[in-house]
């Protein structure tokens, strides 16, 4: 019996325990050449001296890391001031991503929670709906959002003659456009895990809080979300990271006002007005913050799976 | 008898470490080939940790295990003519009956003769009509036997059983018992028989070893083990016993005269290692006494009934030895109207017959 | 009456999931929809007609539409193929090695590409392309898909042998089989599902992919992403909608064949 302790009972066995060097080496090779060393490299290329025509020149500089935060005049030779375009942008970004977030709870958290309440039959089947859409082309996804959003689109043509509005509502080029298409493309993700949180939730904890005089958005409250916080923190993480450094939402629907870091990046490595080594800061401070961001969900997740057991 | 057998299984000096923790304290056990062998003991214990050492899912930390005289240890599962009927029987689930059957013939080469041996196999736990199916097709009772026939294809030369019928209901479970204890006999392969069931154990076997915390407690027959219980644990873990803390007062005519409290006494055969003084356990079964409402045996201890309890066939009583512990006594409900019952709070007196009561050193 | 007993039920909540699928079905029904929009005008419904798909095909775009095709399958099969044998091997390993230094590192590296932002692993490969000296083409493009597809193989993959009893390979080699056929033989087949999963999920991530693509890509070759995105710069036209529906039809198709054979569980 003890041996089943250590082999029978864990999903985990050590049968092919001699092999495991030899099965991970592919992927430790592919992952660590074509994902860790790039990022490395990255990291070196923030450090070195742009090229003009794009590319870089191998010599130790700064100077991506100053323009970022500092400005020092039209020939850099003023006192230095904190250069607040790029951290303006940084901090839009920071705004939208979060707002998509929030959208994204306030529609996801019902809709999981519906999902958890069905017969457990047809649980998949809706957890099935809730994925295709995330499986479908982010690009066709947004270009799909782009089509129905415009002035003369479906959605204001509809509205139009339902009677809601007279006029055309102006959304494309907006931020509420990108917010709108950043919830679209990371929707998904909130639900599958407030989902999965809501699912192993244990129902008899709200109707015990019934049983003692809560009322339901008391126990919701009290007594529901307490208990399925790691699954909401996680759907949030889930959407706020991707959306953070997203591309093709601001690109497409927000226009040239609505700039985001992911636009801010590509741009650096486009044609012959790029700058490499500002580039790859400006990515190596988006990684950075969600690097932090991670670290400290991985922390909390950990701290409350010691609580819960 | 056992001296002319042959030895199938050698357990010499076997230590299983994991770490810090000690599964195995130095086990040395023989299983004699044909024999029907029970591993018996509490969750825990390391009776699975010693099968699946002998099955070669588990490495031996110290000493070596030996299968008909050769050393076993670098031996890997594959090359190791034991087989298993797993706890779960771990049936393939993508395989029919019939392929599962199939599946150590073919592994073995024998790819040729394995679908008549197959079909022979089912034959013999009566499955043939199930052989296209699958397992999860087959209820509980059919899969077990399905994975006896697996491991008893390719004619091992131990069979190791892992628990086998802890998954079956009781009705299903007694009728399996006796089906493999059949089976044994029909095929005369070494059977050892991991349980936690000790009526399973006294049932099937032909010896039994009790193990406990990663020791040998006591090796037997069915026979030994329940009458003479070697310590406390197996007296305790075998069978229901009144078990009580007792002290030696006198010797006389070789029996240790014991007091039990409240100025009762019983006469019990001695045993080696103690003396006047000595605080030692004995151990009556409570099938072994009888109530009386008559002084008749000299050495009768009198009391008062407490509780009856009718459990089918039997009739338990609880008594209260005046001033000294509680005692339990089973009737057997065989003869109706000659099964006295005597009622509760009435005076009786209880008798053994000699050697009912054992005493136990540790 | 159910929901003043149902402490589960939360009036409001069906609504809310309603308008859910509302928000993620709509845009894609429309663009569907108006895909099959006789008029050459994106706003103008003029009728059904299939003449954008014949556009597709025929059009003046067409040839460029199916090298685009032609190279976003390709690298597709190649990469999703790739990163499967690689994550059915990785899987085995984390899975069925048991305890190991580096393990926890290993699954680190492994989930590495769903953590960095893909911005950054797209900046990061093309750096390190330019730096190495690599030509960007076809190659640069089918090395960074294989590694990115990697954990979207890996997770079903381990997911699936982790509901997989060890007892199975343990009773295999009990009944003779080598490691080797325990694996070919039991686990191999029980993890059939999985591995379909993974392959299926590492190829649409494959043939989606933009941003990554699009950075490594170097001139003159596209994808089919790279393709469309280049034409929507210009304003959306139908035939992009006709070609957005038919990748849109293959990734539906993919999620559920991946979706039904991970329902049939052959474990029990």
């Amino acid at each position: 019996m003890a041996g089943g302790a250590a082999t029978g009972a864990s999903v985990t066995t050590d049968t092919y325990a001699e092999a495991r060097t030899w099965l991970l080496l592919p992927a430790w090779a592919v992952l660590g050449f074509f994902v860790l060393a790039p990022v490395g490299m990255m990291l070196v290329y923030s450090f070195l001296t742009k090229e003009f025509r794009g590319g870089v020149i191998w010599e130790f500089s700064l100077a991506a890391y100053d323009q970022f935060f500092f400005d020092r005049g039209l020939f850099g030779d003023e006192a230095p001031k904190i250069e607040w375009t790029y951290i303006n942008i940084f901090w839009r970004s920071i705004w939208q991503a979060g707002l998509a977030t929030v959208m994204s709870l306030l529609i996801g958290f019902p809709t999981a929670y519906f999902i958890a309440t069905r017969p457990e039959k047809v649980r998949p089947i809706w957890v099935f709906l809730i994925t295709i859409p995330y499986w479908v082309n982010l690009l066709i996804r947004t270009v799909s959002m782009k089509f129905l959003l415009r002035d003369n689109g479906p959605l204001n043509e509809f509205l139009m003659s339902v009677g809601v509005v007279s006029e055309p509502i102006h959304i494309i080029n907006t931020n509420f456009a990108v917010q709108l298409g950043l919830f679209y493309s990371y929707l998904p993700f909130m639900v599958l895990p407030v989902y999965a949180s809501v699912e192993r939730y244990n129902f008899t904890l709200s109707e015990a809080a019934a049983d003692l005089y809560a009322s339901k958005w008391t126990t919701l409250r009290r007594v529901l979300l307490p208990t399925v916080k790691p699954g909401v923190i996680a759907g949030c993480i889930l959407v706020f990271v991707p959306s953070l450094g997203s591309f093709l939402a601001p690109d497409l629907l927000g226009g040239a006002k609505n700039f985001m870091i992911g636009s801010l990046i590509e741009e650096q490595f486009k044609g012959s007005a790029g700058n490499w080594p500002f580039g790859a800061a400006a990515a190596m401070i988006l990684l950075s913050m969600v690097l932090v961001i991670l670290m400290v969900f991985a922390r909390q997740q950990a701290k409350s799976g010691k609580e819960a057991g | 008898m056992a001296e002319a057998r042959q030895i199938a299984i050698d357990v010499r000096d076997a230590v299983k470490r994991y770490g810090d923790f000690t599964a195995l304290k130095r086990i040395s056990l023989s299983i004699h080939d044909n024999e029907f062998f029970t591993l018996l003991g509490p969750s825990g214990c390391g009776k699975t940790t010693l099968l699946r050492m002998i099955a070669g899912f588990e490495d031996v930390t110290e000493g070596g295990i030996f299968l008909y005289g050769k050393e076993i240890e670098d031996l890997p599962p594959n090359r190791r003519p034991v087989n298993t009927v797993f706890q779960n029987y771990a049936l393939f689930p993508h395989m029919t009956v019939l392929e599962n059957v199939m599946f150590p013939l073919e592994m073995l080469g024998k790819g040729r003769e394995a679908r008549a041996r197959a079909g022979e196999m089912l034959e013999l736990v009566q499955l043939s009509q199930f052989a296209n199916r699958k397992p999860n097709q087959l209820s509980g009772g059919q899969q077990q036997r399905v994975a006896l026939a697996r491991a008893l294809a390719p004619q091992p030369k131990v069979l190791l059983l892992d628990e086998p019928l802890s998954a079956l209901d009781l009705k299903l479970r007694k009728a399996m018992q006796i089906e493999l204890k059949h089976i044994q006999r029909e095929t005369g392969i070494t059977f050892i028989f991991v349980t936690h069931d000790q009526e399973e154990a006294l049932t099937m076997s032909d010896r039994i070893a009790v193990m406990s915390a990663g020791e040998l407690q006591q090796l037997g027959t069915p026979g030994e083990i329940y009458e003479y219980p070697r310590n406390m644990f197996v007296a305790d873990f075998i069978g229901e016993t009144n078990l009580l803390e007792v002290s030696v007062d006198a010797f006389a005519e070789g029996r240790a005269v014991c007091h039990l409290g409240g100025g009762h006494e019983m006469k019990v055969d001695a045993v080696e290692g103690i003396g006047v003084g000595s605080k030692v356990h004995l151990s009556v079964r409570p099938e072994r006494l009888f109530l009386t409402d008559e002084k008749i045996d000299p050495d009768a201890l009198h009391a008062t009934v407490l509780e009856n309890v009718f459990v089918g066939t039997n009739i338990m009583t609880i008594v209260d030895l005046d001033d000294g512990p509680n005692f339990t006594i089973r009737a057997a409900n065989s003869d109706r109207g000659n099964a006295r019952v005597f009622p509760e709070g009435s005076p009786v007196f209880v008798n053994g017959d000699r050697g009912a009561a054992r005493l136990l050193v540790d | 009456m159910a929901s003043n007993t149902d402490v589960r039920n939360y009036p409001g909540f069906v609504g809310i999931t309603i308008l859910c699928l509302v928000i993620l079905y709509a845009p894609l029904i429309v663009v569907t929809v108006y895909s099959f929009n006789a008029s050459a005008s994106i706003t103008v419904w003029e009728g059904v007609s299939l003449r954008w798909y014949a556009d597709v095909f025929t059009g003046p775009d067409s040839e460029k539409f199916k090298t685009a095709a032609v190279n976003s399958f390709s690298i597709a099969i190649m990469a999703a193929t790739t990163a499967t044998v690689i994550a059915t091997c990785a899987a085995t390993a984390m899975v069925r090695g048991g305890r190991f230094r580096g393990r926890t590192l290993s699954f680190g590296l492994i989930s590495l590409p769903l953590m960095v932002p893909e911005i950054v692993t797209a900046v990061a490969t093309l750096i390190f392309f330019n730096a190495i000296g690599f030509t960007r083409g076809y190659t640069t493009i089918l090395a960074a898909h294989i590694a990115f597809c990697i954990p979207f193989a890996y997770l079903p993959i381990a997911a699936r042998m982790q509901g997989i009893e060890g007892t199975y390979e343990q009773a295999a080699q009990d009944l003779y089989a080598t490691k080797v056929q325990a694996f070919r033989y039991v686990l191999l087949p029980l993890m059939g599902p999985g591995i379909i999963s993974g392959f299926l999920l590492a190829f649409i991530i494959s043939l989606d992919d933009f941003i990554i693509t699009n950075f490594v890509k170097g001139a003159g070759v596209e994808t089919l992403p790279t393709a469309i995105f280049g034409s929507v710069k210009q304003g959306i036209k139908p035939n992009i909608m006709a070609i957005s529906t038919m990748l849109l039809g293959v990734s539906v198709v993919m999620v559920t064949i991946s979706y039904f054979v991970s329902k049939k569980d052959n474990t029990q």
